[in-house]
């Protein structure tokens, strides 16, 4: 049972630290700021669930636990919240989507 | 393990900071400010040191990442290009740099248990805490009741330094100079951030007084938690509008805060000298010395506590005055 925990554990950890490896470099080779919030925001989400879960199997049932679901919730709270105000800032301040300018004025899509 | 963390995030830190001074986009460096702020909390924590790091965490990557962009907001963004006397100012950081790395020369290795900072007071401090003082964080014991004088002195640099920046920027946000009241003040037109916020702001603010009023058992103290809460209340102004969070606590109240935490901190150092004691000792507060150490300790760290919230949103409220 132990072993099985401990394997669950690392699976979750090892995904968990890939899914932050891919937000950072969708990160540094997207195109525009929206495309790149897009893959930064599988750190915030996927890897911070991948990675707290991870610690959790690692901890038990303990207070750490308890303490580990609170900053999960509180990040699940946070980070797509901030992911919207930046979005909304960068649209307010005239960051256009490249999809959307590229597209001609008349075009149906 | 732990010294493999820590080349790490050191490596980071200096790329960090070469790139805070490469860059000529200010609201970039503000930036990468917070990010080396955090690099050097968690540096903290691997070497064990939760307080320090908790204190880093909050003022320098939160409280002053807010101070510093609510100066930008007064100024460009961009940095004014000086290339003249380039060489002079390379040549003289060169050579401190240098200084300062041959002195790291004649450092103890990391953990070493002759280090002077192990063999000094230390031991004292380790071995007479629960007797003395009988609290588990023997980081608040010394820095509450045996470097009490310290942590005055940081009070009053603090409240000092509050004063100062008022002075420059003026604490002038009488009730009518405020322009009226729009319906697009602060955040309230964005539906998400505003909802999100009220729901947290209660959540922050909860944990600024756990932070407060356990500093005793396990990392935290006044200093943290004035950061903390002037956190909730800044997220309170940036959705609600300035006005809102100034009709909430007003500037009067802001400045009185200010000036009650060193007077808290300085009566319970008169009040030891009244019932018989020293200046700052706790002991004689109580019928029996520990809980009078524990009533000193706990008294001191709200007097901090207010210090540091009314500093610190006062800052932040002159330097949004200023922006209008």
């Amino acid at each position: 049972m132990t072993v099985l925990v401990e394997i669950l554990s690392w699976v979750l950890l090892t995904l968990g630290g890939i899914s932050v490896l891919i937000g950072g470099i969708g990160a540094l080779r997207m195109p525009d700021l929206y495309t790149r919030m897009h893959a930064a925001s599988v750190t915030d989400s996927m890897g911070a669930m991948l990675v707290l879960g991870g610690i959790m199997l690692q901890a038990g049932w303990s207070l750490a636990t308890i303490k580990l679901i609170t900053i999960l919730l509180f990040l699940l709270l946070t980070s797509p919240t901030s992911s919207n105000a930046l979005a909304s800032a960068a649209l307010l301040a005239g960051t256009r989507p490249i999809a959307e300018a590229k597209q001609e004025p008349g075009e149906v899509q | 393990m732990i010294v493999m963390f820590g080349i790490f995030l050191l490596t980071l830190l200096v790329i960090t900071a070469i790139a805070i001074v490469r860059t000529s986009n200010l609201f970039v460096a503000v930036m990468l400010m917070g990010i080396a702020s955090l690099l050097i909390a968690a540096n903290f924590f691997i070497l064990d040191a939760a307080d320090v790091a908790l204190t880093e965490a909050a003022v320098g990557a939160g409280i002053s990442t807010v101070l510093f962009l609510s100066a930008l907001a007064l100024t460009s963004a961009q940095e004014r290009s000086k290339s003249s006397r380039r060489l002079l100012s390379f040549t003289v950081v060169a050579v401190a740099a240098l200084v300062l790395i041959y002195a790291t020369f004649d450092k103890p290795r990391l953990g070493d248990p002759q280090a002077p900072a192990h063999t000094h007071v230390a031991p004292w401090y380790l071995e007479n805490t629960p007797t003395y003082i009988d609290i588990p964080n023997v980081v608040t014991a010394v820095l509450g009741s045996f470097r009490g004088y310290d942590t005055l002195g940081e009070v009053f640099v603090v409240f000092t330094a509050g004063i100062g920046v008022l002075f420059l920027l003026g604490s002038g946000t009488a009730p009518g100079s405020l322009p009226r009241e729009t319906r697009n003040e602060g955040l309230r037109h964005y539906l998400i951030p505003r909802v999100v916020g009220r729901l947290l702001i209660p959540f922050i603010l909860l944990f600024g007084l756990y932070v407060q009023f356990h500093g005793e058992y396990g990392p935290g103290g006044g200093f943290q938690a004035g950061a903390i809460v002037t956190a909730a209340i800044i997220l309170y102004a940036l959705i609600e509008g300035e006005r809102r969070a100034l009709a909430a606590l007003p500037q009067r109240w802001l400045l009185g805060l200010m000036a009650a935490g060193p007077l808290i901190y300085g009566a319970v150092g008169i009040a030891g000298i009244v019932l018989g004691g020293n200046f700052l000792d706790y002991s004689p507060l109580a019928s029996d010395p520990v809980s009078g150490q524990h009533l000193g300790i706990l008294l001191i760290e709200i007097g901090v506590g207010i210090t540091v919230t009314g500093v610190l949103l006062s800052i932040f409220h002159a330097f949004a005055a200023r922006g209008r």
